[in-house]
């Protein structure tokens, strides 16, 4: 009993130790953003590798994703004979829900694991130490900008991913199920608030990019540097980074649209 | 075996003598420029009273074991100075106190005068800046050429238009032998290769203290003979001063001036290498002879083995 007792304090200790390190760890990597700023190249390289080589999952998935609520909408509205109101369904699932949390899970597994394997593969073989002694700090010279690379290219993702949903669920809707398109747009266009639609799905994709990025930053820098504490940080943060997107998600939706 | 005459003969390697107007001209151009008035010229090694390097009654434990226990230790600048002792005497350790990467629990590490524990971040790096520290494994970025490699620091730390950082790169690399695999990857090196190009790199600054790590494990004889030769000429042609951590005894101290020999986190014996070898004492004799037997036990820590096997149980 006592065991158990000890057991469970001890990993409460840990995982608020975590956290701690995790906050002090993103304090000192703002710090960075100076430096960033001047040297813009290295945040470009960053948007590259963290945002552009993920499109081509991001443009497939967000057709698909379109496509399929396109028919299963259709399938439920036309009992209601509301099937005209396909666009104003398919948009707001897309710009409220579906964009960003689909996109930042997409992303954890494509891009957050890969910043992990990377930055913990360079603490394991000493480069992080290296540089350190070649007086360069990592946190600022690769983790800022891969951070912040992760915070702007998550909504640029995700609205792309909404926009090719909405063309999927177009086509799917006009050329398979005889949708009127001037309906599907014309509809979407007055039921669509700029503000409580489209802009509060930015803010959710904004703080996605900021949680998958830190995530994904700080489980490689904090990672155990050998092999096997690699493979379990890179795990460890498509894990976390689902569960924190879809918790947060619930807040904000709880605390946005009522 | 190579004779400590190889320090007279530093002069007649032009390859050397080539790096010295790169310092020049990375004192001229590197940000910010009041900071290379700091580095003192070669001539002054020879001033006792002010060691580049005073380390006094270190102590420092990890994971409950006490690695240091009141270590004193001195480096003069000008100075090759070995450190060497069994596998796990915290050598590496030692290096990291130095470059101010781990912080001792008491006593003191001065690095050029400063208190390395004490100093703020920013002039810890400033510090860092006038270190070169060669690692084990060499620690090269595994995405950049070699090339890429020894400028980074140069792209880093300086405005260097790119026309000199190549030219500097490629006199770096040279000194090392290696100026034909500027365009590999870290990946395509040999382990010996890999440690010389970061030794390139360690230099790309012009440091005026290096610290080599186990410089010579794992290299075969034909580049590990030329390795103590760069490193014995790099000191005596650029001014520098080096710390060698290794336990490989010979190599060490052919090209040492001084050796600390470290165990159980206290200073064995120090001195010249003739004096070590001639120590009376039964643990350098073992540890220089590499006799297998003597004081310092073949086993770690442990219960006895009948215990362990459960055949002491009545």
């Amino acid at each position: 009993m006592t065991a158990v007792l000890q057991r469970m304090g001890a990993s409460t200790l840990a995982v608020l130790a975590t956290l701690g390190r995790a906050t002090l760890f993103f304090l000192r990597v703002l710090l960075g953003v100076g430096e960033m700023l001047r040297r813009p190249g290295l945040l470009l390289r960053e948007i590259y590798s963290v945002g552009v080589l993920t499109l081509v999952i991001i443009l497939v998935s967000g057709l698909f994703v379109g496509m399929v609520l396109g028919l299963q909408g259709y399938y439920t509205l036309v009992d209601f004979g509301a099937e005209q109101s396909l666009g104003v369904l398919v948009a707001l699932s897309l710009t409220r829900e579906l964009g960003p949390v689909v996109t930042a899970l997409l992303f954890a597994g494509r891009a957050g694991s890969a910043l992990t394997a990377e930055i913990g593969l360079m603490k394991a073989t000493e480069q992080l130490s290296g540089m350190e002694m070649m007086a360069v700090d990592p946190e600022r010279r690769i983790c800022a900008p891969r951070l912040f690379a992760a915070l702007i290219s998550l909504p640029l993702l995700a609205m792309i991913f909404t926009l090719l949903g909405i063309i999927g669920a177009y086509l799917v809707g006009t050329a398979m199920l005889g949708i009127d398109g001037g309906s599907f747009w014309s509809q979407m266009q007055a039921q669509v608030s700029f503000v409580d639609d489209v802009l509060n799905g930015l803010i959710k994709s904004v703080l996605f990019g900021l949680a998958a990025g830190w995530i994904a930053v700080f489980n490689g820098y904090d990672c155990l540097p050998t092999s096997h504490g690699v493979s379990r940080a890179t795990t460890r943060t498509v894990v976390v980074t689902s569960l924190v997107v879809l918790g947060l998600d619930f807040v904000l939706t709880a605390l946005m649209f009522d | 075996m190579v004779g400590r005459s190889i320090a007279g003969e530093s002069g007649t390697i032009p390859h050397l003598t080539g790096l010295m107007p790169c310092r020049i001209l990375a004192a001229l151009f590197s940000q910010p420029p009041g900071k290379q008035s700091e580095r003192m010229s070669p001539s002054q090694s020879s001033v006792d009273e002010n060691p580049l390097i005073d380390i006094r009654g270190l102590v420092f434990s990890r994971g409950g074991r006490r690695l240091f226990d009141g270590i004193d230790l001195s480096v003069r600048r000008g100075e090759v100075v070995a450190i060497m002792g069994p596998s796990g005497t915290g050598k590496t350790t030692l290096l990291r106190l130095i470059g101010g990467q781990l912080r001792a629990q008491s006593g003191e590490v001065r690095v050029a005068g400063e208190s390395v524990g004490d100093l703020r971040r920013r002039a810890l790096y400033r510090l860092r800046r006038r270190m070169g520290v060669l690692f084990q494994s060499g620690a090269l970025f595994t995405d950049m050429t070699c090339f890429d490699n020894v400028a980074f620091p140069l792209r880093e730390h300086t405005d260097l238009p790119e026309t000199l950082i190549r030219s500097i790169v490629l006199m770096k690399l040279q000194a090392v032998g290696l100026r034909g695999a500027r365009d590999l990857y870290p990946a395509e090196l040999s382990g010996g290769m890999a440690r010389r190009v970061s030794l390139a790199r360690a230099l790309a600054l012009d440091p005026e203290l290096m610290l080599y790590d186990e410089p010579f494990a794992g290299q075969d004889p034909i580049s590990m003979g030329a390795l103590m030769q760069v490193i014995r000429q790099l000191n005596d042609a650029l001014g520098l001063t080096s710390i060698i951590v290794s336990h490989d005894v010979d190599e060490t101290l052919s090209i040492a001036d001084r050796a600390y020999v470290i165990s159980e986190g206290q200073v064995v014996e120090s001195g010249t290498p003739e004096a070590l070898r001639s120590s009376q004492s039964d643990w350098v004799k073992q540890f220089i002879q590499a006799l297998p037997d003597g004081p310092v036990p073949f086993h770690y820590r442990a219960p006895s083995m009948a215990d362990d096997l459960g055949m002491g149980r009545s």
